[in-house]
C-alpha cells in the first residue's frame, strides 16, 4: 500500500508540484536568507581573522567591537610589553581616512597600519609585491577587491604619474583600476601604492589599505591616543586565558582572544542593529510560507484523497495503515521539496562566490531548513490525518 | 463453520436490530428493530423508499457501523464482539464491496486498484497485479489493466469495482446501487456476473437497489420500510429456508 501511497503522491501532478513548490521554496527562503545572514555577520568581525596568529587582542574596555574607534594611548604598548608572560606586543592602527585620488575625487578608506618591526597584523594573501616593501617611503598596499572597484584612476594617467596642478580631467573619460605605482593622498600626505593584498570583504566595505604603524599614524588625524589595539603574542607555555586576565588586572585594558573579541563585535551588531531581526523575519516569512502553500496544498490533497482513503478503510485498511500512508507521503513530498530548495540555495551561493553577496552556508543551515520543512509537513499531516482517522468507513455509501 | 454450510444455511441473522442518529430533536431511527435472515448461496435484494434504511442495514451487517441494540451473526461472528482493528481485519477478509461512486482511484491503474483487497492481506503487489489481470480479463477488460480508471467508460469502470470487490473471493458481498450508473444492458450483464459469483454454498450477495429492471435476477427481494423489513419474496429456484 506504501507503492500506492507515493503513486498517489506522484500522480496527481499538479498538487504535487504546487507542494515540492512550495517547500522548495520554503527551504530556499530560509536557508538563503540565513546563509546571507551568517555570511554578513561574518563580515562583522573578519578582519580579526585576517590579522594572522595573535594570542590576544588588547584594546579600550568600553570598546565594543573592532571598528570602533576608542584608541588607545601610546603608553598602552609599553605597559602590556611589561606584563609577564607576554612574549611580544606590537601596535595595530585602523582607522577611516580620506583618500584623494589624482581626478579630485575622495573616498573614505579603511587603513590598517601594522608594526613597522614585526610586520604583525599583515593580511595572509598578497597579490602583488611584498609585505616588506611597506618599509620603503610613503609606502601603502590596497585590498584588490573594494579597492580595485572604488579607488579608479584615469585611464590616460600612467601609474606613479602625478597630474599637473590644475590639470582637470574629464568626468566621463575612462578609468582604471589602482596599479603599483600609483599615488593617493591620505589626509593630504603622499601614499605609493607598492603592492597589492587580498584579504576577506568586511562590513563597512570601504577599501582597505595597508601601511606601516610609524606612516599610518602621520596619516591619521593628530592626537595623544592613535594606538587602535595592541596585538599580543604569549610566551610559551602561558595560557591566552590566563595572561588576558593579568592583562586586565595589570593595565586596565581589555585583552580577549581572537574569538572572544569576534563574538564581542558580532554580538553588537547583533543587539544593536535591526539585521538580525530583518533576517529572522524573511526567515519566518519563508517558513509561514511554506506552511501556507506546501501545507495547505497537501491537506487540500489528502481532501481529494479523502473518499479513496475512506473505500480503502471500508475494505479493511487499518488506521495505522493509512495514516503510514499520509506520513510517507508528507516525507516524500518533504525531502524533495528540500532537495529542490537546497540545491536552489547551493547553486545560488556558487554562483555568489566571489561576489559582493555575503554568503556563508555553515553545516547547521541545511538541517535548520530541514528542521522547518519536517515541521511543516508534520503540521500538514497530523491535520491530514486528523480527517483520515476521523474518516467513517460507513460514508462510502454516501454520495460524494 | 464455512465446510459445514448448506445452501440453505443462514449467511446473516438480525434479530431486532435497532439504530438511531443523532441526539434530541434530530434523532433520526434508522432501524427500529430489523430482523432478517440473509442465506448462504443466493442473492439477496435490498428494496425500499429512498430513506428507510438500507444503506444503514447493509452498513451495520457489514461491520462498517455499529448497531445500537439487537443480535447480529455474519457468518456465525458476532461483530460487536470484535475491537476496531479486528473488526476492519474482519473486513479485510470477508467482505467485498461495490459503492455507487465506484471510488477508483485515479491516480493508480486499474489492475492496481483491483489488486488493493490482495495487497492488504499481505500480498505483494507484483503477484496481485498479476491476480487482477487474471480477473480482469474474464470480466471482459482483457488488456486494460494498465489503463487509468478514468480512461474507461462508466461501464468498464463498474465491472472494475466489480473485480476489486471480488478479486479476494469474499464471503459476503454488499452493493449499494450497483446499476445506477449504468443503463439497462450494461446493468444486467453486471449483475449476471454479481450473480454468478453468489452461488455458492458458503458466499452471500446483498444488493441494494431501485432498479426494477434486475429485480428477476434475484433469489430472494426484502422490502423495507421505515426503518424495517417488511416483507420477503422469495423467486423461483430459490430454496426456502
Ligand atoms: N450518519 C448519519 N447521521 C444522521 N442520520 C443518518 C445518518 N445516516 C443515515 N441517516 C438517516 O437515517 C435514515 C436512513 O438512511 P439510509 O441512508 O439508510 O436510507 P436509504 O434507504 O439508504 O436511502 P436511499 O435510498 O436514499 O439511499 C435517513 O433518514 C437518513 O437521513
Ligand atoms: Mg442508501
Amino acid at each position: 500500500m506504501f507503492r500506492f501511497a507515493i503513486k498517489m503522491l506522484f500522480g496527481d501532478n499538479a498538487k504535487f508540484y504546487g507542494i515540492l513548490l512550495g517547500l522548495g521554496f520554503a527551504s530556499l527562503l530560509i536557508a538563503q536568507q540565513a546563509s546571507i545572514f551568517v555570511g554578513l555577520m561574518s563580515r562583522t568581525f573578519a578582519f580579526i581573522g585576517e590579522v594572522g596568529h595573535v594570542d590576544l587582542w588588547v584594546f579600550d574596555p568600553t570598546q565594543s567591537y573592532v571598528d570602533e574607534p576608542k584608541p588607545l594611548r601610546a603608553t598602552a604598548l609599553p605597559r602590556v610589553r611589561g606584563v609577564t608572560g607576554v612574549a611580544w606586543a606590537a601596535p595595530l592602527y585602523k582607522g577611516l581616512l580620506v583618500a584623494t585620488l589624482p581626478d579630485g575625487s575622495r573616498k573614505v578608506c579603511d587603513v590598517v597600519g601594522i608594526d613597522d618591526d614585526t610586520l604583525a597584523g599583515a593580511p595572509a594573501e598578497v597579490v602583488a609585491g611584498s609585505i616588506a616593501d611597506l618599509r620603503m617611503p610613503d609606502a601603502v598596499m590596497v585590498e584588490v577587491g573594494s579597492s580595485q572597484q572604488q579607488l579608479r584612476f584615469p585611464a590616460d594617467l600612467p601609474p606613479g604619474a602625478v597630474p599637473a596642478p590644475g590639470q582637470v580631467f574629464d568626468p566621463s573619460a575612462p578609468m582604471r583600476p589602482v596599479e603599483i605605482g600609483d599615488i593617493i593622498e591620505l589626509n593630504e600626505r603622499r601614499a605609493r601604492v607598492v603592492g597589492l593584498v587580498r584579504c576577506a570583504e568586511t562590513f563597512v566595505a570601504a577599501p582597505t589599505i595597508y601601511t606601516v604603524y610609524s606612516r599610518a599614524v602621520t596619516y591619521a588625524p593628530p592626537s595623544r591616543r592613535v594606538m587602535s589595539t595592541v596585538l599580543v603574542g604569549a610566551n610559551e607555555g602561558v595560557a591566552p586565558a590566563d595572561l588576558a586576565a593579568r592583562i586586565r588586572a595589570e593595565t586596565g585594558l581589555e585583552a580577549m582572544q581572537p574569538w572572544d573579541y569576534s563574538m564581542r563585535t558580532l554580538g553588537y551588531w547583533m543587539r544593536e542593529t535591526g539585521i538580525p531581526i530583518n533576517f529572522g523575519i524573511a526567515i519566518a516569512l519563508g517558513f509561514f510560507v511554506g506552511v501556507a502553500i506546501a501545507g495547505q496544498m497537501f491537506y487540500n490533497f489528502t481532501l481529494d484523497n479523502l473518499r479513496y482513503f475512506g473505500a480503502f478503510k471500508a475494505m479493511g485498511a487499518s488506521s495505522r495503515l493509512l495514516l503510514g500512508m499520509v506520513a510517507l507521503q508528507a516525507l516524500v513530498a518533504g525531502v524533495l521539496g528540500l532537495g529542490l530548495g537546497l540545491g536552489a540555495v547551493s547553486a545560488f551561493g556558487l554562483s555568489a562566490a566571489g561576489g559582493k553577496l555575503a554568503f556563508k552556508m555553515l553545516w547547521q543551515i541545511p538541517l535548520i531548513a530541514a528542521g522547518a520543512v519536517l515541521v511543516i509537513c508534520v503540521l500538514a499531516s497530523v491535520i491530514s490525518m486528523w480527517k483520515v482517522v476521523r474518516l467513517d468507513p460507513a460514508d462510502v455509501f454516501k454520495g460524494a | 463453520m464455512a465446510g459445514a454450510t448448506t445452501a440453505t444455511d443462514l449467511a446473516i441473522r438480525l434479530r431486532a436490530v435497532e439504530k438511531t442518529f443523532g441526539k434530541g430533536e434530530s434523532t433520526v431511527r434508522a432501524l427500529r428493530g430489523v430482523d432478517f435472515d440473509v442465506p448462504a448461496g443466493e442473492m439477496t435484494m435490498l428494496v425500499g423508499p429512498s430513506g428507510c434504511g438500507k444503506t444503514t442495514l447493509i452498513s451495520i451487517l457489514a461491520g462498517l457501523l455499529s448497531r445500537d441494540k439487537g443480535e447480529l451473526e455474519v457468518f456465525g461472528q458476532d461483530l460487536n464482539a470484535l475491537r476496531r482493528d479486528r473488526l476492519s481485519a474482519w473486513r479485510r477478509d470477508n467482505v467485498g464491496f461495490i459503492f455507487q461512486q465506484f471510488n477508483l482511484v485515479p491516480q493508480l491503474t486499474v489492475a492496481e486498484n483491483v489488486s488493493v483487497p490482495l495487497v492488504l492481506k499481505g500480498e505483494s503487489v507484483g503477484a496481485a497485479v498479476k491476480k487482477a489481470n487474471e480477473l480482469l480479463a474474464t470480466l471482459g477488460l482483457e488488456g486494460r489493466g494498465k489503463s487509468a480508471p478514468l480512461k474507461l467508460s462508466g461501464g468498464q469502470q463498474q465491472r472494475v469495482a466489480i473485480a476489486r470487490a471480488l478479486i479476494h473471493e469474499p464471503r459476503l458481498l454488499v452493493c449499494d446501487e450497483p446499476t445506477s450508473a449504468l443503463d439497462a444492458e450494461l446493468g444486467r450483464r453486471v449483475m449476471s456476473l454479481i450473480r454468478d459469483r453468489s452461488h455458492q454454498h458458503d458466499r452471500a450477495v446483498i444488493v441494494v437497489t431501485h432498479d426494477d429492471r434486475i429485480f428477476h435476477l434475484a433469489d430472494r427481494i426484502a422490502q423495507m420500510d421505515d426503518g424495517l423489513i417488511k416483507n420477503i419474496e422469495i423467486r423461483a429456484g430459490s430454496k426456502p429456508l
